[in-house]
């Protein structure tokens, strides 16, 4: 048994693995240490785990070892190292599937997750990714809304993406800047600003309201999402 | 960069896009278009498509007529005016030589060149134009839409039927408006753009152009940006809001100050002063645009900023209470026919000199400036912007400033071009002589 949310090792992720991950349209949760891993795990599993051991190897390998040591144990696992840690690999070999050197490009990385899901014979992700009457193809990067294509720009479709995959959860215009856009770029921060008004201008009066601004934090898409207990979200 | 390629090809496919227009900007801001097939935009995503230029103002080299056009995919959209049976998408192209160097003679280049400084610098350039234009029965003759009464709408309802078109075009474009109808002139109106980085903008000028033309073309009338088309009315500005942010910042603010602005601000605002006279022969650059630059139409005419006076070069807004990250200027000499990218360069080199000089703002302008003369203006030092081409492209010609921000072949070519224009009116003999003289002389 398991879900759609891979865990993903350190929390944050490095930037390059957050909007690898974003952009092939992975839902992912980043821990700290195997402890949160445990705790954190959702009931229906974990997809499966992406450990960076080049920054802290000890942590890394022990939240594979946690991951795996289970009654079922985790699988599959991808593990990004450094080309001079490939010696410490050795004897840990039951510790992960795949791995992937890093600086990884994001190209491969995808590769790997895609022939790891595919050999153990999961799909690893939605094609589709609905929201009230928004639709979006990850397949053939086309949305619609009320059945009615929208025609996106580039940026305007990663961005709408990124939101429909994380509804009802806060997020600030560094963060989305950082995970959409990932990359240096003419408009600065308040190209955030810019796409969202766009995006709604697109969306059209009526569902405009989707992508909803979070006074003095940033945005959030669709309803909010509660936390036990009541309290948002953010 | 790869998946980006990919959304454009599986997009095309998807849509069934018979035709995708590659667009660019000839030196004098007319936009240019060819269009390709979508077996071909593989290869053009790729490589580029190859084009004669030497057709295109301000291109012509004779020894390198051939150019590439490099699509830029983030630009890429459909086309929503030509009907949905098959729908038809668009790119903004970079221009490069054969050998895939940036081609000098591009505007789209030149701004992003400027951009590029300023963001050395730590400064993202944000713009904001007010586009104002005239709507008329035809383009023989200007006149408003509310004279005569042949058609079969009223003219209310053209008027409302024109807005509602022409917003929702602009906004299914991604280019979202602010909509404000005036009756400065007959038939006037004025189309607020909401600010984006510089670059985005200047694209967006150009597509508004089209989209405000296209519309009224469907409906049988003719919208022009000609700065003055009616002697003694108002004429057509683009008055243009600057920021600059640094990250997250608006560098123009500082709510320590009585206006509101930082030294930052305070130097760009002067640079623009001290500068404006040398740039005006780009951002007004027709004989037409001095016909607008007069006293008594609310358009500039003295280099002076103020907070409220509408007359002023350079207007501080005040911003709302909460909303400092608004804190911009506004400069109010441009016109709408200007070609956007090197309004944009020009404006944005002359607040970056003065950010780099230093340069001392001036006290801001009292009301009377209209009733000073000419000895009282010269005296507390206060400069008019050229009052003709001819005045306009002497003073840009000696600049540094300006021809450092267009590069030489856009320097050039301009000064070459915007001379024949005024030798060639020169020569014209104008309606308003045959009227005046004819008959008493």
């Amino acid at each position: 048994m398991s879900g759609d949310l891979l865990v993903v090792f350190p929390d944050p992720p490095p930037p390059l693995l957050a909007q690898t991950l974003d952009l092939g349209g992975y839902r992912w949760k980043a821990v700290g240490n195997a402890a949160v891993a445990t705790q954190h795990e959702p009931s229906d599993g974990w997809l499966g785990a992406v450990v960076c051991a080049d920054t802290d190897p000890d942590d890394a390998f022990s939240v594979c070892r946690v991951l795996r040591k289970r009654d079922t144990p985790l699988e599959p696992i991808l593990l990004l190292v450094s080309g001079a840690q490939l010696a410490e690999l050795e004897l840990r070999e039951d510790l992960f599937d795949d791995f992937c050197l890093s600086p990884f490009h994001p190209r491969e990385l995808e590769a790997r997750l895609r022939h790891l899901f595919w050999r153990a014979g999961r799909a690893p992700r939605a094609e589709l990714v609905e929201y009230g009457d928004l639709v979006l193809n990850l397949e053939t990067y086309q949305a619609a809304l009320d059945a009615r294509p929208l025609d996106l720009t580039y940026m305007e479709y990663e961005l709408l993406k990124f939101f429909a995959l994380h509804p009802g959860k806060v997020f600030t215009r560094e963060q989305l800047l950082s995970r959409v856009w990932g990359y240096e770029y003419y408009g600065g921060a308040r190209t955030v600003d810019v796409h969202v008004r766009r995006l709604r201008a697109k969306l059209g009066e009526e569902h405009a309201a989707l992508i909803q601004t979070v006074r003095s934090v940033g945005y959030r898409f669709g309803q909010p999402r509660w936390a036990p207990g009541g309290a948002a979200d953010s | 960069m790869e998946r980006q390629l990919d959304y454009v090809l599986r997009t095309v496919e998807e849509r069934g896009v018979r035709f995708v227009r590659l667009w660019f900007t000839d030196v004098l801001g007319q936009l240019k278009s060819f269009a390709i097939t979508p077996a071909e935009l593989e290869t053009a995503l790729d490589e580029g498509m190859t084009f004669d230029g030497s057709a295109i103002q301000g291109y012509s080299r004779v020894q390198e007529a051939d150019m590439l056009a490099m699509p830029d995919a983030s630009t890429f959209e459909i086309v929503p005016w030509r009907g949905d049976d098959a729908p038809a998408a668009r790119m903004f192209s970079d221009i490069c030589t054969l050998s895939g160097e940036p081609f000098d003679g591009d505007p789209r280049y030149v701004l992003k060149r400027n951009l590029d400084r300023a963001r050395e610098k730590g400064f993202t350039f944000y713009a904001a134009p007010e586009m104002e234009f005239f709507y008329f029965r035809s383009s023989e003759e200007p006149i408003p839409l509310d004279k005569g009464g042949y058609f079969d709408l009223t003219q209310l309802d053209m008027v409302s039927e024109l807005r509602k078109q022409t917003i929702v075009t602009l906004e299914a474009m991604g280019i979202p408006v602010e909509y404000s109808f005036h009756e400065n002139a007959p038939s006037q109106h004025e189309i607020d753009l909401r600010y984006t980085d510089a670059l985005t903008m200047a694209d967006n000028v150009m597509t508004f152009r089209l989209v405000v033309k296209e519309v009224a073309q469907d409906l049988g009338v003719y919208a022009t940006f000609m700065p003055k088309p009616i002697s003694g009315a108002f004429g057509s500005g683009m008055h243009t809001h600057l920021s600059l942010f640094e990250g997250d910042v608006n560098a123009f603010h500082d709510p320590g100050d009585e206006y509101g602005l930082s030294k930052v601000g305070k130097c760009f605002i002067a640079g623009l002063l001290h500068h404006a006279r040398e740039m005006t022969a780009i951002t007004n650059q027709w004989v037409n645009s001095y016909k607008r630059l007069v006293v008594g139409y609310e358009a500039p005419v003295y280099l002076c900023w103020a907070r409220n006076n509408r007359s002023a070069l350079v207007r501080v807004p005040l911003p709302k209470k909460g909303k400092e990250s608004s804190t911009r200027v506004e400069f109010r000499s441009p016109d709408p026919a200007c070609n956007p990218y090197l309004a944009f360069s020009v404006m944005l080199a002359a607040g970056l000199k003065g950010i780099e000089e230093g340069y001392d703002l001036p006290p801001e302008a009292t009301n009377n400036i209209y009733e000073m003369t000419a000895e009282e203006r010269a005296a507390e030092g206060i400069g008019a912007l050229p009052q003709s081409l001819k005045e306009a492209i002497d003073v840009m010609e000696s600049s540094e400033l300006v021809a450092e921000a267009l590069g030489e072949h856009v320097f050039d070519y301009v000064i070459r071009n915007k001379r024949e224009e005024w030798e060639d009116f020169k020569t014209y003999v104008t309606p308003y002589e045959i009227d005046k003289y004819l008959g008493v002389l």
